[in-house]
């Protein structure tokens, strides 16, 4: 299996207070992993310093993506190269219709690959097809992105985003948090369509529902700022039973 | 040159206006009221409350030429100018430097609707010119930019839509600016829809030559008792031209305006709109948009008079600025006592792309009258972090994420465009705008050089 990306000793600062203490952690095409942890432990920020959040400043350490230096490139780079932030709170931007937004999008990445644009009837024939890996409504295609959205259909819009653009890396930040079941149901079965054996997922997460559905190779939990505990999926379970004391305990 | 010069000249042009043959009589004796108004007011504003972020006179400082004979321009519009929304069907009409290219009346309109030159129609349908002419502008005329428009103005495009018609289709006038010399026009239009009519009307301003303009424009819109009339007008002239717009409607009761002012391009636009909610339950919608880089201006100065009671007004200006342009907005409502249950809605937003841009946005609300409910609120800011962050997350480049922003907050106002080929044109120009392709005056086959 190969590696896809390879973090060592990441430290970052947030408005000026160290949130992320030397991370290490490794991902394999094929796999699926799960980061948990409490509240403040550095989850968030570490999926936005993956994707490239510029108030965000990394202090010291590397990461590799598919062997090339991440952190030097800029949000749009990363993506074009394969990396997908499922945001926990997705922007509402008023005025640019979801349509339009995501053929800017993928034509981007299109270019990036040195592939002409979509011709426009494949490319609506393609929306089609990933609209109903997450059973969104096709009127939410001509809104404006996210605006006025509810939460659940601002959480399969991601969902859909990440089906058009077929990331090779997937982080899911808190995607579950908010979603009823159905809504859950249908999230899980988008990322179970994405995966494969040349792609990756990082599902952040607090509990184990969305992992009933999604079932990590590999748990780690994040505690203060570092990886205090990695383990298979069991982990998960272990967490849910025993809370994150249990965590807070040990270190 | 000063601005005492200026007036100077245009007491010199006044003077030879009045040594020149006239035109309609029912035109004509306005003319020396006006300048009197002019010349009282102190000539071009400078110190006018009014006028306070709107300086005229470097636009008003060089040399111009002034047609003032009642001649018809001898050129042929259709080798000038070819719509470039074939799909709009419309009723056009053309003007060069404020003066029509025909005079007859459109034939055969249904309804009764009549389409022809403002000079025609004082002649055939003097009694509707003589109620209507110089009304809704009247009380305008406290500014002397309109004044002046009274006093020079000779022609224009003139709509009639009787009570009970609904126009077939829009009437779209384009208004054309061209020269071997600097010029500076006057126009004026007049606008009678009856009782329980309908009209859209499109306009449009085009610069086809580099000279430097200075267009004054006037458009007197009177509206029966439930009539409704759906006004756009998209300027997109060059660098050196500037324009005054003044456009004065009276509303009857129940009746309805949507007016949207699109200023894609310019050296400087400056856009009166003066409503009167004369009936009660009138209701009118002012929408605004301007794109403004390099040294333009924008100024979009609205008052709204809620005269009577239960009318409804709301005001949506927005605008993009970059590099140093300025842009004003002044929204005044005027609340009369009586005018009981007035709602009057007033919002200004602005983005500002760089730290030399400008804006001074001024609501100015005069109440006198119980039980009104009045809101007004102005914002100027910066594109979203957080929305730039989202938008590169997926792939998309800096700089296009930019113009995506832009768009996006330009497109409230091209939203509500009602006429879909019209609505898509402008999403496309103002697309083509903000990526600073738009620099060749839209749909000119001259292919000037001034940007």
């Amino acid at each position: 299996m190969n590696e896809l990306l390879k973090i060592r000793d990441l430290r970052a600062v947030v408005d000026g207070k160290e949130i992320l203490k030397g991370i290490d952690l490794d991902v394999n095409e094929g796999e699926v992993h799960a980061i948990m942890g409490p509240n403040g432990a550095g989850k968030s920020t570490l999926s936005a310093v993956l994707a490239g959040r510029e108030n965000f400043i990394v202090t010291r350490g590397e990461v590799y993506f598919k062997g090339k230096n991440l952190l030097d490139m800029p949000p749009e780079v990363r993506a074009r190269e394969g990396i997908f932030l499922s945001f926990q709170y997705p922007v509402e931007i008023p005025g640019v219709s979801t349509v339009n937004f995501l053929k800017t999008a993928v034509n981007e990445h299109r270019k990036y690959r040195g592939m002409a644009p979509y011709p426009p009837g494949e490319f609506l024939k393609m929306i089609r097809e990933k609209m109903a890996w997450v059973e969104i409504d096709s009127k939410l295609l001509n809104r404006s992105l996210n605006e006025g959205f509810s939460g659940g259909e601002k959480k399969k819009n991601e969902i859909f985003q990440m089906a058009v653009l077929e990331p090779t890396l997937a982080i899911l930040d808190e995607t579950d948090s908010g979603l009823d079941i159905d809504a859950l149901r249908v999230v899980a079965n988008g990322v179970n369509r994405l995966k494969g054996t040349n792609n990756a997922i990082i599902v952040i997460t607090h509990y184990q529902r969305l992992l009933d559905h999604v079932v990590p190779d590999v748990v780690h939990v994040l505690h203060d700022g570092r990886v205090v505990k990695t383990g298979g999926k069991e982990l998960a379970l272990e967490l849910e039973k025993q809370g994150y004391d249990w965590i807070k305990r040990q270190n | 040159m000063s601005i005492d010069k200026i007036n100077r000249d245009f007491i010199a042009l006044f003077q030879e206006a009045r040594e020149t043959p006239k035109g309609p009589e029912l035109i004509e004796k306005h003319r020396e009221e006006a300048f009197r108004r002019f010349q009282e007011l102190g000539g071009v504003p400078r110190d006018a409350e009014e006028y306070k972020h709107t300086d005229l006179v470097p636009a008003l400082d060089r040399d111009y030429r002034v047609t003032l004979r009642p001649t018809l321009p001898e050129i042929n519009p259709n080798a000038l100018f070819t719509c470039n929304v074939p799909e709009l069907d419309t009723r056009a009409r053309l003007t060069v430097n404020g003066r029509p290219t025909r005079d007859e009346e459109e034939p055969d309109l249904p309804g009764g609707v009549v389409i022809c030159s403002l000079a025609r129609a004082a002649e055939r349908y003097p009694a509707i010119v003589e109620q209507h002419y110089n009304r809704p502008a009247a009380p305008g005329n406290r500014d002397a930019l309109v004044a002046l428009n009274t006093a020079f103005a000779r022609d224009g495009i003139f709509l009639y839509v009787p009570d009970g018609a609904i126009m077939d289709k829009p009437l779209q006038i384009v208004n054309l600016m061209r020269g071997n010399t600097n010029v500076m026009s006057f126009r004026r239009d007049l606008f009678v829809i009856g009782n329980n009519a309908a009209a859209t009307i499109l306009a449009c301003d085009h610069t086809l030559s580099d000279n430097a303009f200075f267009s004054n424009n006037a458009t007197e819109v009177s509206l029966g008792d439930g009539a409704t009339l759906d006004y756009y007008h998209v300027q997109n002239q060059h660098v050196e031209a500037s324009q005054v717009n003044s456009l004065f409607v009276s509303q009857g009761r129940a009746s309805r305006l949507d007016a949207t002012v699109i200023t894609l391009y310019g050296g400087l636009a400056r856009n009166n709109i003066f409503v009167t909610l004369a009936g009660e339950e009138a209701e009118c919608n002012l929408h605004g948009m301007y794109l403004s880089d390099k040294k333009q201006r924008v100024d979009n100065f609205t008052s709204v008079d809620h005269a009577a009671p239960r009318c409804r007004s709301n005001e949506l200006f927005k605008g993009v600025l970059d590099d140093s342009a300025t842009a004003n907005f002044t929204g005044r409502v005027i609340v009369r006592p009586g005018a009981r249950k007035t709602e009057a809605y007033q919002a200004n937003h602005n983005l500002l792309i760089s730290d030399a841009a400008r804006v001074n946005t001024r609501p100015q609300l005069v109440i006198d009258a119980d039980d009104v409910k009045c809101t007004h609120g102005a914002t100027v800011g910066q594109l979203d972090d957080e929305a730039m962050f989202y938008l590169r997350s997926r792939g998309i480049g800096e700089s296009e994420a930019r113009l995506m922003m832009m768009f996006g907050f330009a497109h409230e106002i091209v939203g509500r465009v009602r006429l879909a080929p019209l609505r898509e044109q402008i999403d496309d120009l103002v697309d083509k705008r903000l990526r600073g392709q738009l620099t060749k005056c839209y749909n000119c086959v001259l292919h000037c050089k001034k940007t």
